[in-house]
C-alpha cells in the first residue's frame, strides 16, 4: 500500500474551525479514487461528526481543550482519528438508530448513526492525549462515559475506502 | 452558510448556501422562529445551493418543523440533491418532511 499523505492537526475547541478542516481534509482525497458521493456526503459529514462530538462533547468547547486530528491517506483508503480530551465513550451503547418511530422527531442523537452509516469502520479508543491535559466528557448519549481524564484522550478513527478497495 | 430570505405571497422562502452544520445552525434556526414569531406559517426551505447537512442541521429541521406545526403552520422542503436525499432516507427524516423536487411544487403543495 502507497503512502500519498499525512496531514496532523491540532485545533481549539471551537465549532467554527470544524467547516474549514473538512474542507482541507476533503480536498486532499480529491488525489485518489473515492466517487462523487464518498468526497459531498460521506466524508464531510462523518468528519463533521467527529469533530462536532469531540469538541462538544468530549471537550465540552474548553477553550484550554484540543481536539488532534490525524490523517492518514493512500490508494485504498482515509483513515481520519479524531483525539478529544474527554473522558471517551461506548460507541454501541451510544449509537441510537434515528429510525425508529420513538426517534424520528428527536432534535438530538443521529451523529454516531451518521458516522457509522456513512463510514466504512468506525473505531473509538483511547489515546495517548493532546499534551495539554486531560478532562472530563463523553460521547453522544450522556451519561456513557467509562472514566476519568487521565491524561488520555478518547480516539474516534474513521476508515473510508476508495471504490476500487471497497470490501 | 449564508440564508437568503424572500417571500410568495403568505410563503416564506428560505435558501441555503453553503452547508447546514453544527457551527450555524442557530442562524437558521433563529431566523426562521423569528419569522414565525411574526406570523409566518408556511415555509419552504430551498437546498439547491446547500452541500451538505450534518447530524445537527438535522435535528434543527426537526425542531423547526415541531414548532411550526404546533402553530398550524409547516415547513416544506425543496431541492434536495440526491445525496441530501440519501441522508435523509437513511435517518427516515424523508417521513417526516414533505419534500418537493423543485422550489415550484413545494409552493404548490401548500
Amino acid at each position: 500500500m502507497v503512502a500519498f499523505g499525512a496531514l496532523d492537526l491540532r485545533i481549539p475547541s471551537d465549532v467554527s474551525q470544524i467547516e474549514p478542516v473538512v474542507a482541507e481534509i476533503v480536498r486532499r482525497c480529491k488525489a485518489q479514487a473515492f466517487d462523487h458521493r464518498q468526497l459531498a456526503l460521506n466524508l464531510p459529514v462523518a468528519l463533521t461528526e467527529a469533530l462536532s462530538n469531540a469538541i462538544l462533547r468530549g471537550n465540552r468547547e474548553d477553550a484550554a481543550k484540543w481536539v488532534l486530528v490525524r490523517v492518514s491517506l493512500t490508494e485504498a483508503e482515509v483513515i481520519v482519528e479524531v483525539e478529544d480530551e474527554g473522558a471517551g465513550f461506548d460507541l454501541d451503547a451510544c449509537t441510537r438508530d434515528p429510525s425508529l418511530p420513538e426517534n424520528i422527531e428527536r432534535e438530538e442523537g443521529r451523529g454516531l448513526f451518521l458516522m457509522r452509516a456513512l463510514m466504512d469502520r468506525v473505531e473509538n479508543y483511547r489515546g495517548e492525549g493532546t499534551g495539554t491535559g486531560a478532562g472530563e466528557g463523553a460521547g453522544e448519549g450522556a451519561g456513557a462515559g467509562t472514566s476519568a481524564g487521565s491524561g488520555e484522550g478518547n480516539v474516534v478513527r474513521l476508515t473510508l475506502r476508495t471504490k476500487g478497495h471497497a470490501a | 452558510m449564508s440564508l437568503h430570505v424572500s417571500r410568495q405571497g403568505d410563503i416564506l422562502i428560505v435558501d441555503i448556501e453553503g452547508q447546514l452544520i453544527v457551527s450555524n445552525r442557530q442562524e437558521l434556526k433563529q431566523r426562521v422562529l423569528d419569522e414565525a414569531e411574526g406570523g409566518a406559517r408556511k415555509i419552504v426551505v430551498d437546498f439547491q445551493r446547500t452541500g451538505y447537512i450534518d447530524s445537527a442541521g438535522l435535528g434543527v429541521l426537526v425542531s423547526l418543523a415541531k414548532r411550526l406545526r404546533e402553530l398550524g403552520g409547516d415547513i416544506r422542503l425543496a431541492n434536495l440533491n440526491d445525496d441530501l436525499q440519501t441522508l435523509f432516507e437513511l435517518t427516515k427524516l424523508d417521513t417526516l418532511f414533505q419534500i418537493a423536487d423543485s422550489r415550484e411544487r413545494a409552493l404548490e403543495s401548500f
